[in-house]
């Protein structure tokens, strides 16, 4: 079966385009505009990753990093914050709330593969 | 201490200077020769009726005679002293200096000022970059168009074999997307440049407004008449050159505002018919009128023929609000001294205070200060008032039946010793 990513971002010619370099490696990408439903979305489908932007409509991608950090059945759930807000501060802030990786925008295309593939392999999958 | 220069020099100055003889203004005013020339020598204080006496016999201005401005050029001068790491008994010769090379210590002075403003202005400038929401919403804009146009550009130039399908799609995403980074691009641009008009450096938004307030010599006869009328404010707010930050036309209107409603409450011209027949005693005609002290004070200073200063400060201690009166210096940057009748009410709405004032090592000239402190009209249930407090700085008539305070302008340069209120030390002492 393939593996499962959930893209939160509202940047739809962004999202696009991690839809087709993950879909090439053979990733179902399944990607929302909004914060706001995104918690929920995750918990039904358990994907095998999640990439989160930081200024999202509805709701901030450290909320929802924490709202999902705070669950148990989440606590290893690679997650991947992509944000044009690379200052210090953002990434203490997405440290502490549990971040897998924080990659400021823009990035390579190859940078963003790389940390996909080191994150889902270095990390048990949850069931 | 504080040396006590100049004053005595001028009296001198002026009495050489209308040929008058030691012996001769000494018998007018009624005081021995020595004594004279022991003041004419900066050996005794003068201040209070004596200085009026010696001023009226030589016909001229008291405040020609005190140091008065230049009083502020020295405490300019020992904070560039400070500043600069002198050390203590230089620093005391800021008056030496200014007396004897004035137009050196003005430029000296001048770049002193000059560097505050600029310090100021970096500091505004190191906030922007951190808090400005327009700057960091507009760099956000920016930063993701770009990181859409790099992923999506790399797609197509690093896949060999791309489907037509989506290689058009890509192109129009690209299309898109680098409109958008040339927009947004140019409008952040736009709002670099166009910012320094909006804000210039040279002076901060209390400084435009009380330009602006003196310009029009504190009194709005538009206002007097309409009453609170929005569009009259406006209109006032907008067509003040004096006003040039964005920050300064929200506190001239605030301003306006609460000078509108004073009016409609209390015309000036009823407070000066009650004034004829009570004098000028805020107290009493709060009483007579009916009216809040804080309302009559904020009217007094608005009346030429009292000359008065007004200040008033928010619930922080902060000064929102100044008409400045000679003599009684308010700090540029910085708090002032804690010892002000306007601080004392600040935590006692209902209290009037009424002191005879005199702000040390400066001109010594005494001012009748009142304060009342007065609670916001709320603006939801149970929450703490806000408060303002309200002070009127008269020149003083007569002298003093009570005792005096003596107060600072600020810490840093007030002599009084062993004061209890003391923050930091003064660069006057020797506690440099």
């Amino acid at each position: 079966m393939a593996k499962h990513v959930v893209l939160v971002e509202d940047e739809t010619n962004i999202a696009e385009a991690i839809r087709f370099l993950l879909g090439r490696e053979g990733w179902r990408v399944e990607t929302l505009a909004n914060g706001a439903t995104a918690v929920d979305v995750i918990r039904k489908a358990r994907p095998d990753l999640v990439m989160l932007d930081v200024m999202l409509p509805g709701k901030s991608g450290f909320e929802i990093l924490k709202e999902l950090r705070a669950d148990p059945g989440f606590a290893d759930l690679p997650i991947l914050m992509l944000t044009a807000r690379g200052q210090a501060r953002d990434r203490e802030m997405a440290e502490g709330a549990g971040v897998s990786r924080f990659m400021t925008k823009p990035f390579s295309n190859a940078e963003m593969l790389e940390a996909v593939q080191s994150l889902t392999t270095a990390t048990p999958t949850p069931s | 201490m504080l040396r006590e220069a100049l004053t005595g020099s001028r009296i001198r100055e002026r009495r050489i200077m209308a040929g008058q003889k030691q012996a001769d203004l000494a018998n007018v005013i009624g005081i021995s020769a020595s004594y004279l020339n022991l003041i004419e020598h900066n050996r005794r204080r003068i201040g209070g009726k004596l200085l009026l006496n010696i001023a009226a016999a030589l016909g001229v201005e008291p405040t020609a005679l005190t140091e008065g401005a230049e009083a502020a050029l020295i405490g300019t001068l020992r904070e560039a002293a400070v500043d600069a790491g002198l050390s203590g008994p230089e620093v005391g010769r800021a008056d030496e200096f200014a007396g004897r090379f004035p137009g050196w210590a003005d430029v000296l002075a001048n770049t002193q000022r000059r560097i505050a403003t600029l310090e100021r202005t970096i500091e505004t400038l190191t906030d922007r970059l951190a808090h400005d929401p327009h700057l960091a919403a507009s760099m956000h804009e920016l930063l993701t168009t770009a990181a859409a146009i790099r992923s999506t550009a790399s797609i197509l130039a690093d896949t060999k074999t791309l489907e037509p399908e989506w290689r058009d799609r890509f192109h129009i995403n690209i299309d898109q997307d680098s409109r958008r980074l040339a927009d947004s691009a140019q409008a952040l641009v736009g709002y670099l440049e166009a910012d320094p008009e909006t804000t210039p450096a040279a002076s901060s938004p209390q400084e435009e407004v009380e330009a602006f307030l003196a310009a029009h010599r504190f009194q709005f006869a538009v206002l007097e008449q309409a009453g609170h009328d929005e569009t009259a404010i406006e209109a006032l707010a907008q067509a003040a050159p004096e006003l040039k930050s964005v920050a300064a036309r929200h506190i001239a209107r605030t301003v306006l505002q609460q000078v509108a409603v004073d009016a409609d409450a209390l015309p000036i011209a009823r407070l000066a018919e009650v004034m004829e027949s009570l004098g000028r005693d805020p107290m009493a005609l709060a009483q007579q009128l009916h009216q809040p002290v804080g309302r009559v004070l904020r009217r007094m200073a608005a009346m030429p023929d009292l000359g008065a200063g007004l200040l008033v400060c928010d619930r922080s201690g902060t000064v929102i609000f100044r008409k400045s009166i000679e003599g009684f210096v308010v700090p540029r940057f910085g708090a002032g001294c804690p010892l002000w009748p306007l601080f004392a009410v600040l935590g006692n709405p209902g209290v009037v205070v009424k002191e005879r004032l005199a702000q040390l090592g400066r001109s010594h000239a005494e001012f009748d200060c009142i304060a009342a402190c007065e609670v916001q009209s709320a603006h939801s249930y149970n929450a703490q008032p806000l408060v303002q407090s309200v002070m009127l700085i008269l020149p003083a008539q007569g002298l003093a039946a009570g005792p005096r305070l003596d107060v600072g302008a600020t810490c840093r340069v007030c002599p009084r010793d062993h004061c209890p209120a003391r923050r930091e030390p003064s660069i006057l002492n020797d506690g440099v």
